[in-house]
């Protein structure tokens, strides 16, 4: 029934977007923005749930009714988890569909796919998911967490509130925890820990057997000195590590476990009883206690027409961008690239967790960091939560990116302005 | 401002109950409203006076503490212990446990608590309930003792222990009662007698212990502390090396449950079956689809779940095995180069299929109660689910060794594997044999994933993690031979987790691939090589 219902819902569908690509004449009064999630392969898992997010955001602004007078339109292509592949349909998203931006990827390696895209073509991304920094592009806005708004706030709680003196450094092999970790150890060290206090361990993609890892965990742990161990596991891997933990005793209150990755959604495959204290850092949560956020979740679980349908992080991220795109177009009265860069920057927009957001001029956002340790039914309560914070996309404890800095507005238009030498071009785009 | 006048209040409290030593016990009750109002920091002031009054009453308000079900009344900012009843709370009195009415959801809040005062209750809870008419709870408080040692402790151990006449409890609350002497200012001669007990007592905890006063114990014991260490690190030494050949063996069984049903449709059918994974994923599913039903219709059989998934994983994936033989293989045998084709475009749309009807996120299917913890055996810790693995991939490998050997369709399958010709003029339908053999092997695979469904994901991506691993061990194992599967699954396993301490995680599954390839390049056939007549069918 239900199945006739959405095949007869897709046909309907195929047939009004082709006389809709036959119809030209409709093309003014709409404003197109493209999305570019994977909706099939490895990072499904974690993507669907961004594309459902801008479907409902669109929904709603044209429910108040659109931008500029105009309804807005959203184009959803599907990547497939497969990193070329985003470059090639960016490309179509901005010179085939011509979109007015585009809302999308969630690895940096798609990210990084798709950069020159976006500069050769002069387009704007808006990208919704902590990353690693050490980077700025004129033509993309970070508004997940930077380092400094989630891994170095989170070290911070657990050396003062739990005393942690020892740290072990568990992550995915790829590019986000390897620079996160880079910066965590040196910012470790500039604080006075040993480096033999330190344990860097990496796992490949899809690791599922941790028996080894959780027991060297456990001996590090047993060196008399308060361990804690700070996860940059990629979404996937975590349910078995987790599980290992569980299984073997290791409770929070002995060796917490921090995560950057794990969210409302990992957890929503897992039974959290066993894990309940081991803590995650985001710039939101669900369990954030402001009316914004209650008003956002009621609306998720319509549109989703599930209860059960959890909010995260990056769902937030996406929110903040999508506002400030819209508040930008609104303030420009058009949507050519260049006037919503310049009109950009500096605009503010309310944040789900009860305070605003406002888009720097290194294009990366602030907002508050929060820690929360997990809890028996799979949310997170909140232990700790800073004022907002600037998100640095050079890492200060970092020699080689610790002299630049970004500001793309004019005259420096600059990604990577050498603050030593004076001169812009230091490394990276 | 309110605080401050609270604090005066619990402090004119104390002195009244030292004023007034025949009130033996002072109220707590003052105290844990307290807890309403305070933060982390005041409420850990708080639980140490709550640990001090030594009342046992308050014992349940600070397990519903640690537990997160002490919420304050906003009217009046009375701390109760909180139940969830229909859509609010069953408030109840903390000291008394009498009910106190209900409340709304919205009426009351819930007091937090974070890993830093759980420990504190944890440690405060030990030494109240060291004096526990239950044995049980004795044992529990004498073990909370020795993993959070403090000095505060020590007298109530020592009085506890002079009551105790149970002889694992006292053996317990004696190496509690080390742990604690040595973080208190007690004499050397305890102290050593001390570090002797941890010594006999070993593991990975005293270890820490141990470690943990290394720095500030008295010159004089240094020596004996270090003896104490370097023993308890050797003797750990050799339980890490077995550590290790469990742990090697337990990702041997793994390998081995994805594999052996490759071994019947790679391996002794020859197809190139790249769906393989997709079937782990179908039984996976399977045991999820169970365990919602029965959640739903009857949560008493929940620890029973996994056993009534098996059948239903193997009749599906059997099933759906049978349809892909049917349909597609049978029309590509002796074209190997088109079936790896033709079974990767199945495994995509069956993996696509899933994921437009279960959503691609992870699922989440529950681990039975005897799948869960773990029970130490000397100085390693051996996790149930682990073993209930290796057993169940074992019993497996038995089951289909004796179907292959002993049964009328195994010596059919055998007959036909072998030279397909005589045994059809032997009167056996070859057609129906090969369409039996792949569904037998699909249903296999469908009954790993239950298994497996209990230590990784459950998502639409699970299988394609275990193809690789799965070819990787019929072609080490050598093609068309099970106990080849079994001894490449165990050593692959077994030389995987002895790679992974010393070179690490990624570089150790890049070496066992590499020694792989120069394995095949030496004996292409693998570890055991069909000899004779077989190897030209």
């Amino acid at each position: 029934m239900t199945f006739k219902a959405k095949f007869a819902g897709a046909l309907l569908a195929t047939v009004m977007s082709t006389t809709a690509l036959s119809g030209a004449f409709a093309a003014d009064d709409t404003i197109k923005i493209g999305v570019l999630h994977s909706l099939s392969g490895t990072m499904a898992i974690s993507e669907t749930t961004l594309k459902d997010v801008m479907l409902m955001l669109v929904e709603e602004q044209n429910k108040k009714g659109g931008v500029l007078g105009k309804k807005l339109e959203a184009v959803v292509v599907d990547p497939a988890s497969d990193w070329p592949l985003f470059a090639e349909k960016a490309r179509q998203l901005i010179s085939q569909d011509k979109v007015a931006a585009v809302f999308g990827c969630w690895t940096s390696s798609s990210r990084k796919s798709v950069l020159p895209v976006f500069e050769e073509l002069n387009s704007i991304l808006f990208y919704p998911v902590q990353y690693e920094g050490e980077e700025s592009s004129r033509n993309i806005f970070y508004t997940g967490a930077a380092p400094n708004q989630q891994a170095i706030p989170a070290v911070d709680y657990l050396a003062e509130s739990e005393g942690v003196q020892r740290w072990v450094l568990a992550g995915t092999d790829y590019v986000y925890p390897q620079t996160t970790n880079k910066i965590l150890k040196a910012y470790l060290m500039s604080k006075g820990v040993a480096e033999s206090d330190i344990m860097v361990n990496y796992t490949p993609f899809g690791h599922s057997d941790w028996q080894t890892i959780v027991s060297d965990i456990k001996k590090f742990g047993s060196a008399g000195k308060k361990t804690a161990v700070v996860s940059t596991i990629n979404g996937d891997a975590n349910v078995p590590f987790y599980k290992e933990l569980g299984n073997q005793g290791i409770k929070a209150e002995d060796i917490p476990v921090v995560a950057f990755s794990v969210g409302e959604e990992e957890l929503a495959g897992l039974d959290t009883k066993p894990l309940v204290g081991h803590l995650a850092a985001w710039n939101y949560f669900q369990s954030v206690d402001a009316e914004v956020n209650a008003d956002f979740i009621k609306e998720w679980k319509a549109f989703t027409k599930n209860d059960k349908r959890v909010t995260n992080d990056p769902m937030e991220a996406a929110y903040i961008g999508f506002s400030a795109w819209v508040k930008a177009v609104e303030a420009a009265g058009t949507t050519d690239t260049d006037k919503v860069l310049d009109s950009i920057i500096g605009v503010s927009v309310p944040n789900l967790s009860g305070g605003t957001s406002t888009v720097m001029p290194n294009h990366h956002i602030t907002k508050p960091v929060l820690i929360g340790e997990i809890q028996a039914d799979g949310q997170f309560e909140i232990v700790q939560e800073t004022p907002a914070v600037v998100g640095d996309e050079w890492s200060d404890y970092l020699p080689d990116s610790k002299n630049l800095i970004s500001d793309w507005r004019k005259p420096m238009s600059c990604g990577n302005f050498n603050v030593a030498s004076g001169k812009c071009g230091g490394k990276g785009s | 401002m309110t605080l401050k006048s609270l604090l005066q209040a619990f402090l004119a409290c104390l002195i009244l109950s030292f004023a007034a030593p025949s009130f033996a016990q002072s109220d707590p009750r003052p105290l844990i409203d307290a807890l309403a109002k305070a933060d982390f920091n005041e409420a850990e002031k708080l639980l140490g006076q709550i640990a001090a009054s030594g009342d046992a009453r308050v014992v349940p308000a600070l397990n519903a503490f640690a537990e997160g079900d002490l919420y304050f009344r906003k009217s009046d900012n009375l701390v109760f212990i909180a139940k969830t009843a229909g859509s609010g709370f069953e408030l109840i009195d903390p000291l008394t446990g009498t009910s106190a009415g209900q409340a709304a959801k919205n009426a009351v809040t819930k007091i937090k608590v974070n890993n830093n005062l759980r420990r504190v209750i944890r440690s405060a809870m030990g030494g109240l309930t060291l004096l526990s008419p239950d044995r049980a709870v004795r044992l529990q408080a004498a073990d909370a003792v020795l993993r959070s040692p403090s000095p505060e402790n020590l007298d109530l151990v020592e009085a506890a222990l002079a009551k105790e006449t149970d002889k694992e409890v006292k053996a317990r609350m004696e190496e509690a009662r080390a742990v604690s002497v040595l973080s208190s200012d007690r004499s050397i001669d305890e102290k050593r007698a001390a570090i002797e007990t941890i010594k006999n007592l070993g593991g990975r905890n005293s270890l820490g212990i141990l470690n943990s006063v290394s720095g500030s114990i008295d010159a004089g014991l240094k020596g004996d502390l270090d003896a104490a260490i370097a023993a308890i690190e050797s003797e750990q030494q050799l339980w890490d090396m077995a550590q290790n050949v469990w742990y090697g063996l337990s990702l041997g069984s793994v390998l081995l449950l994805a594999a052996i049903g490759l071994a019947i449709t790679f391996g002794v059918m020859g197809i190139i079956n790249m769906a393989h994974g997709e079937m782990v994923m179908l039984g996976a599913y399977s045991t999820f689809v169970v365990q919602d039903v029965i959640r739903d219709n009857a949560p008493n059989l929940f620890d029973w779940s996994l056993a009534i998934a098996l059948p239903v994983a193997f009749l599906v994936t059997g099933a759906v095995g049978l349809v892909i033989e049917r349909g597609v293989i049978r029309f590509l045998y002796g074209r190997p180069l088109e079936t790896l084709l033709a079974t990767w475009g199945v495994s995509l749309i069956l993996q696509q299929t899933i994921r437009s009807i279960f959503g691609p996120t992870n699922q989440e299917v529950g681990n039975p109660s005897w799948m869960s913890g773990s029970f130490p055996v000397g100085g390693m810790t051996i996790t149930w689910n682990r073993m209930w693995i290796i057993l169940f991939s074992m019993s497996i490998f038995v089951a289909l060794l004796v179907l292959l050997k002993k049964s009328a369709f195994g010596l059919n399958m055998r007959a036909v594997t072998q030279n397909r010709r005589m045994a059809s003029s032997m009167g056996i339908r070859t057609p129906w044999v090969d369409a039996f053999t792949f569904a037998l092997g699909s249903g296999i695979a469908g009954i790993a994933g239950v298994a497996l469904s209990q230590i990784d994901n459950v998502s639409p991506n699970l299988g394609q993690s275990y193809i690789i691993d799965s070819f990787m061990v019929v072609v080490f194992g050598g093609v068309g031979n099970l106990w080849g599967t079994l001894v490449g699954a165990l050593s692959l396993g077994v030389l995987n987790k002895f790679l992974e301490p010393s070179v690490g995680a990624v570089l150790g599954k890049i070496l066992v691939l590499v020694l792989i390839i120069l394995f095949i390049q030496k004996r292409p056939r693998g570890l055991f090589a069909l000899k004779g007549r077989a190897v030209e069918a």
